[in-house]
């Protein structure tokens, strides 16, 4: 069974992402004729000011989005892991934006950015408010929180079992110290919870570096192209604009970035993990 | 102070219920979580006249929304779609993918090709899948799996790198001595298998189920790329391409993204538990 079934991993991703290498050095357009054409689509890409801001807007995006959900998430799973009532029940709520189609969340919030919340903005007299976000400048700010919003439910979860792997005789004893609540977290909690943080780091890192649903389906990219992440900007290229080749090589960049990123970052929070423990 | 008036503190703080921090939970989950669902069921009741304050509850019940919504996106039909992909993807995944798991879980330490293979799918974790759509999409309409019996593969075969990550983990936790025995006992290979392995197999099942049903229900992006035919497509990918018809009736729309929420509610609601300890075994043991 498993040579069968890796002759088909090999045969429907492995060929498809050779085919893409191999692509990226011609200049295929998704059909027609095609010639090699050596490294010049990646010496085009650096000099694309579109592809230039498809990244920088991906580069900023995944960042304000990691950040935002391990912070968040590691508190919420904290505020779950204290003595609270209805335990169970809360944490089946926070968990449940997971079971939530992307595609669905995004409609939703469409509406109560264009709908809900500018009415709110005027009588608060928030100009920023006023109008529909994803309207204007500020539209991945829309996209940032419906994104964070999804995410946090998953990450929140493998804190919070995280946390219930932690030893209780430990607290006891930082208390009889005299150890602040802080002093407690930074001491305690979070080195004996930096495998979870690893996975986290990973996989928000992978994910939002990947963000097209909730692009999609908000902004499609606008206004203008001030949303367009790379995978948004590969998908309308790469099918709807004749640039196969090009845009290959956009994706083999990107998986460079992505790979590169995530050895390292596997690298530096194992290493960091062992120091601690 | 003594141990035993230590403990006696000490057992009191754990009883004590931490009510500012409940409150906080509470308040967040309302504002940000039932308030985007309650607004949803509430709007997908209403009548478009019905309006202007859009918050409040409807006037009168509208049920004929539901009615609507059910024929305008062939709800049946795509409904059919998701279902046979997903349980179809996730039966053949389950049988599939465990066995690869096993294999390699068991021969990694002497074979090398198992151990090369073992590598292989994981380091195919690090590409995404964008990077290999353009060439997947020429490759599967030239096969012509660019429909649902093809999708459904596609998310097995796809599935390969994650869960043999999840299953060749949870194998070298199976004592091989059960193994030895079995295969003492005459069993061969399939029967082991089937018969010795697979039922101790259910924690790790479990997190399979949940990631490969969560993936494939709500995948937007595969479907988007390879279901081109009306007739095949997905409930997500049905609601993207209808948006253009709903914009003027919200109401509607509604109507239509609660339809396609509830299934995946009702699941939630029975199965909370289960599910939640899913993931959660699959996070302890990677």
């Amino acid at each position: 069974m498993t040579i069968p079934m890796a002759i088909l991993f090999f045969s429907f991703h492995t060929v498809p992402f050779l085919q893409g290498v191999f692509y990226s050095f011609t200049n295929w357009k998704g059909y027609g004729r095609w010639k090699f054409v050596g490294f010049s689509n990646y010496i085009h890409i650096f000099k694309d000011s579109d592809v230039g801001n498809a990244y920088l807007f991906t580069f900023f995006f995944a960042t304000l989005a990691t950040i935002l959900v391990n912070v968040l998430s590691l508190l919420i799973a904290l505020c779950l892991n204290a003595n609270i009532k209805f335990k169970n029940g809360l944490k089946a709520i926070f968990f449940l934006p997971y079971m939530l189609g992307n595609v669905i969340i995004g409609f939703i919030f469409n509406f109560i950015f264009a709908n809900l919340l500018p009415p709110i903005g005027k009588s608060l007299g928030i100009p920023a408010l006023s109008v529909n976000i994803l309207g204007t400048d500020n539209a991945w700010i829309g996209v940032l929180f419906v994104t964070v919003w999804q995410s946090l439910a998953f990450n929140t979860l493998i804190y919070l079992s995280g946390l219930q792997t932690v030893n209780q005789d430990l607290y006891e004893a930082a208390d009889l110290d005299g150890a602040s609540s802080w002093k407690r977290f930074s001491s305690i909690t979070f080195p004996l919870i930096a495998p979870f943080f690893t996975i986290n780091m990973v996989l928000c890192i992978k994910s939002f570096l990947m963000v097209f649903d909730q692009i999609m389906v908000m902004t499609n990219g606008g206004p203008g192209s001030a949303t367009t992440s790379i995978s948004v900007l590969i998908f309308k290229r790469g099918f709807q604009g004749a640039q196969f080749a090009y845009q290959s090589a956009d994706a083999v960049l990107l998986f460079v970035i992505v790979a590169v990123l995530s050895f390292l970052q596997l690298f530096v929070l194992q290493k960091r993990e062992d120091k601690v423990l | 102070m003594t141990d035993s008036s230590y403990l006696l503190i000490n057992t009191k703080a754990k009883e004590k219920v931490s009510w500012p921090i409940t409150i906080f939970l509470i308040v967040i989950a309302i504002i940000f979580i039932f308030f985007p669902l309650y607004l949803t069921v509430v709007i997908a009741l209403k009548d478009p006249s019905d309006m202007v304050n859009v918050c409040a509850l409807p006037k009168k019940i509208k049920f004929q929304n539901f009615v609507d919504a059910w024929n305008i996106t062939e709800y049946p039909r795509k409904f059919a779609n998701t279902f046979l992909i997903t349980v179809l993807a996730l039966i053949l995944t389950i049988i599939t993918n465990s066995m690869v798991g096993f294999a390699i879980g068991r021969n990694q330490k002497k074979s090398r090709l198992f151990n090369f293979l073992y590598y292989y799918f994981i380091s195919a974790l690090f590409i995404p899948f964008n990077v290999i759509m353009l060439p997947l999409v020429k490759e599967a309409s030239a096969v012509h799996i660019d429909n649902i019996l093809g999708i459904t593969f596609l998310y097995i075969v796809f599935g390969l790198p994650m869960n043999t990550l999840l299953y060749t983990g949870y194998i070298k936790s199976i004592p091989k001595e059960l193994d030895e025995a079995a295969t003492i006992d005459g069993a061969n290979t399939w029967q082991l298998f089937f018969k010795v392995i697979f039922p101790t197999m259910g924690p790790i099942n479990a997190t399979v189920v949940i990631l490969t049903v969560m993936w494939t229900w709500n995948d937007f992006l595969m479907p988007l790329v390879l279901l081109s035919k009306p007739e095949q497509q997905t409930l997500q990918l049905s609601q993207y391409v209808f948006q253009g018809q709903f914009s003027t009736n919200y109401n509607l729309a509604f109507a239509s993204y609660l339809m396609v929420l509830l299934p995946v509610l009702i699941v939630y609601v029975f199965c909370q538990k289960w599910i939640t300890a899913g993931i959660t075994n699959g996070a302890i043991k990677q």
